[in-house]
């Protein structure tokens, strides 16, 4: 199948996911970036006397656990670099820029940053930069806003090269928050699209396996038992039964459901496993194992909004148990 | 029992770091650090008696650093030797250590490093487990509401009264008291405080969950030829092993997955061991939730079907009964994910090592880890005995 054809038809969003992740600095991050709040940048000593910068906490060549901070310039040398011509959202400058791995003066290893230059034509490895400070510093990477082509100078009393540090920072920043951000395109391919789709039009449709013969709902295209593709399309429901359930007494985040309520699994009539929905148009405390129930749809919903009792007589424990 | 040419492998050193909900002190590489250097102090080794270190953690979203394990290969002394991550959800602290047992059986490495870690704290597991997916509906329930019905189940299949949940988690609680390392320590506890506990997810009361925790726990695996230079008992690697089966599958049995029989069967097997309940002196069990503690002593071949609620209820699982379940207070008390499962293995082996201080179990000889994790999709078990195996 070609890809135009496989993907005909076939459902497709964005999917993204982002989170503000919480950062505990450890002594030597905590130091490091409270350090570039006060536009002094640091690094570490390791064991042989090299000075590694941004700073590590433990040796990287004898894992021992290393403390002896030093100040470094807040001038260096470009080791190597590449042009970044589109930059994305959240790089650190909106405009054309270089990568660059930076080598501070008094340092051993290089940093990564961005370099402000007019053009590719003006970016070299061995040129000579300096740190552009940003406006407001708060004890991050961003601190540095970007690196730019020159020598030092730019702040007046720069400090010595490999000073040792005194330790002393008032205020220290002791974490950080990370936001991550990723991307996606989700799809859910084939057989789960040609479910949604039945959705709408308020009918669930399941695939059987032909080897086991289960009709699984929603299908995923194939048996996880048997490991072959299901094609076979086939309706199940609309009624089912509850097969075990839970009432939920915690409202969940971001669920606008008044608590009590419960929340079941429900074998419709014909799947081979339960789905899962919630019990609604019955008191919490009478909802039962066994219960027969059928789906309530609302306008525009994609799924059943709950489910209710049908009224019919609860199912034997023997016709369900294999579904629990 | 023959171990067919394999090295016999011993657990030499250990190290955990007290559990707590937040360890804003360090960070992730200063967190496994700790409990990385303790195991090799326990063991009297340095890093360079390292060949090779295996490192586990639940799903990266749960921190938000791809790929951790690169970060720390400092950290761990890693640098110049082999380190792997093994990924198996909540099991991955049991996998990760038969990963690196396998590595001293097969003679591939002498001394390895094992170590698993969780810093729930910077980020939000609920989040990490329920991310939006298009066109998907979203869960209707919290992290309880996914187990709460199984527990619902096993109730209805075997006729269990409903205070048997209550009864195990003030029993963890209790032990928890006598780990320093545990992260609850609920002086005062009390089984009236249990049941009065809000139910949250209606059979799971708040009691009967287990905490959100920041923790790491190292060990290091050796040979023989390492075992008989260890300053302290070793404990002996007498079975182990990995099942997995799918999330969801038609005919899936939630209350005692076969995945789960099998583990356990295979472990046994491997050890001699023919019953279980007679045989073996101690368990550590993953029970995130307290009624998971029946539900596994039947999954696990300590009860027949319908009968584990049975040893609970009869205090059997006590830390002074015949068949103690999780003296160090288990998942119940101490939670950072990751950490879990290495956790009970690594108890078991303290067991069997007389070194479990104020919850030693007298004279235990053999002693079970279990771990399960992704939704009872991954098995992990150990067995480990205070004697070399075949000896």
């Amino acid at each position: 199948m070609t890809a135009a054809a496989s993907s005909a038809g076939v459902l497709r969003a964005p999917l993204v996911v982002e989170f503000p992740f919480t950062r505990s600095l450890g002594p030597v991050q905590s130091a490091f970036l409270t350090g570039l709040r006060e536009r002094v940048v640091l690094g570490v000593r390791t064991s042989d006397g090299r000075v590694m910068v941004p700073p590590v906490e433990y040796d990287p060549r004898t894992a021992e656990e290393i403390r002896d901070l030093v100040e470094v310039g807040a001038t260096g040398t470009v080791t190597t670099w590449a042009w970044n011509g589109a930059p994305r959202p959240q790089q650190p400058l909106a405009t054309p820029f270089a990568w660059v791995l930076v080598k501070l003066d008094g340092a051993d290893t290089a940093i990564l940053h961005a370099l402000d230059a007019p053009g590719p034509e003006a970016v070299r490895s061995g040129m000579r930069v300096r740190v552009r400070w940003a406006g407001e510093r708060t004890g991050a990477i961003t601190d540095i806003a970007c690196f730019e082509p020159g020598e030092g100078g730019e702040e007046p009393g720069a400090p010595a090269q490999g000073a040792a540090y005194d330790g002393r920072f008032g205020d220290p920043v002791t974490g950080i928050v990370a936001e991550a951000r990723l991307d996606y395109t989700y799809s859910p391919g084939r057989a789960q699209t040609a479910y949604i789709n039945a959705l709408s039009e308020r009918k669930t449709v399941g695939e059987r396996c032909p080897s086991c013969h289960k009709v699984y709902v929603p299908p995923r295209g194939a048996c996880p038992t048997c490991g072959v593709a299901t094609t076979d399309r086939v309706e199940v429901g609309p009624a089912g039964t509850v097969t075990t359930y839970c009432i939920v007494n915690i409202k969940a985040k971001g669920l606008d459901i008044e608590v009590p309520y419960v929340y079941a699994h429900i074998a419709l009539d014909g799947a081979g496993l339960a789905l899962h929905g919630r019990i609604g148009g019955i008191p919490y405390d009478q909802v039962r194992m066994g219960l027969r129930v059928e789906p309530v749809w609302t306008e525009g919903g994609r799924y059943p909004d709950h489910y209710r009792p049908t009224g019919e007589p609860d199912a034997d424990y023997d016709a369900y148990k294999e579904l629990i | 029992m023959s171990t067919s040419g394999k090295e016999p492998v011993a657990v030499v050193g250990i190290g955990q770091t007290k559990h707590v909900a937040a360890r804003h002190d360090v960070s992730i590489a200063g967190l496994v650090r700790e409990a990385a250097a303790r195991a090799l102090a326990d063991a009297e080794l340095t890093w360079a008696d390292i060949d090779a270190v295996v490192i586990g953690k639940a799903p990266d979203f749960f921190e938000g650093v791809m790929m951790p394990e690169l970060y720390l290969a400092d950290a761990l002394g890693a640098v110049g030797k082999p380190m792997l991550r093994v990924h198996t959800a909540g099991s991955v602290g049991g996998s990760t250590a038969l990963v690196a047992s396998n590595l001293v059986a097969a003679r591939v490495h002498r001394t390895v490093l094992t170590l698993a870690f969780e810093k729930q704290s910077e980020s939000n597991a609920m989040w990490g487990l329920s991310l939006p997916v298009p066109f998907q509906q979203p869960l209707l329930a919290g992290a309880g509401g996914f187990f709460a019905p199984h527990v619902r189940a096993y109730m209805r299949r075997t006729g269990a009264p409903d205070a048997v949940g209550s009864l195990v988690a003030y029993k963890d609680r209790r032990n928890a008291l006598k780990n320093p390392y545990a992260h609850l320590h609920e002086h005062g506890i009390t089984l009236e405080k249990v049941q009065a506990s809000p139910m949250l997810w209606d059979p799971i009361r708040y009691s009967e969950t287990c905490p959100s925790s920041d923790g790491a726990c190292a060990m290091v695996l050796t040979d023989r030829a390492g075992a008989a230079r260890s300053p302290r008992p070793p404990a002996w690697l007498h079975g182990g092993a990995m099942r997995s089966e799918p999330t969801l599958f038609a005919g899936k049995d939630f209350v005692s997955p076969q995945a789960g029989k099998d583990c356990a069967a295979d472990v046994y097997r491997q050890a001699g061991i023919t019953d279980p309940r007679r045989e073996i002196d101690a368990v550590e069990m993953y029970v995130p939730f307290s009624w998971y503690e029946p539900m596994w002593l039947e999954n696990l071949g300590f009860a027949e079907e319908g009968e584990g609620w049975k040893l609970t209820e009869a205090g059997v699982t006590e830390l002074d009964g015949d068949l103690p379940v999780n003296p160090s207070g288990g998942v119940l008390s101490t939670n950072p994910i990751g950490a879990s499962g290495m956790i009970r293995f690594a108890e078991a082996a303290l067991q069997v090592r007389g070194q479990a201080g104020e919850h030693q179990i007298p004279d235990a000889r053999r002693a079970l880890g279990h771990a399960y994790g992704g939704g009872a999709q991954f098995f992990a078990m150990w067995l480990v005995g205070a004697e070399e195996p075949g000896r």
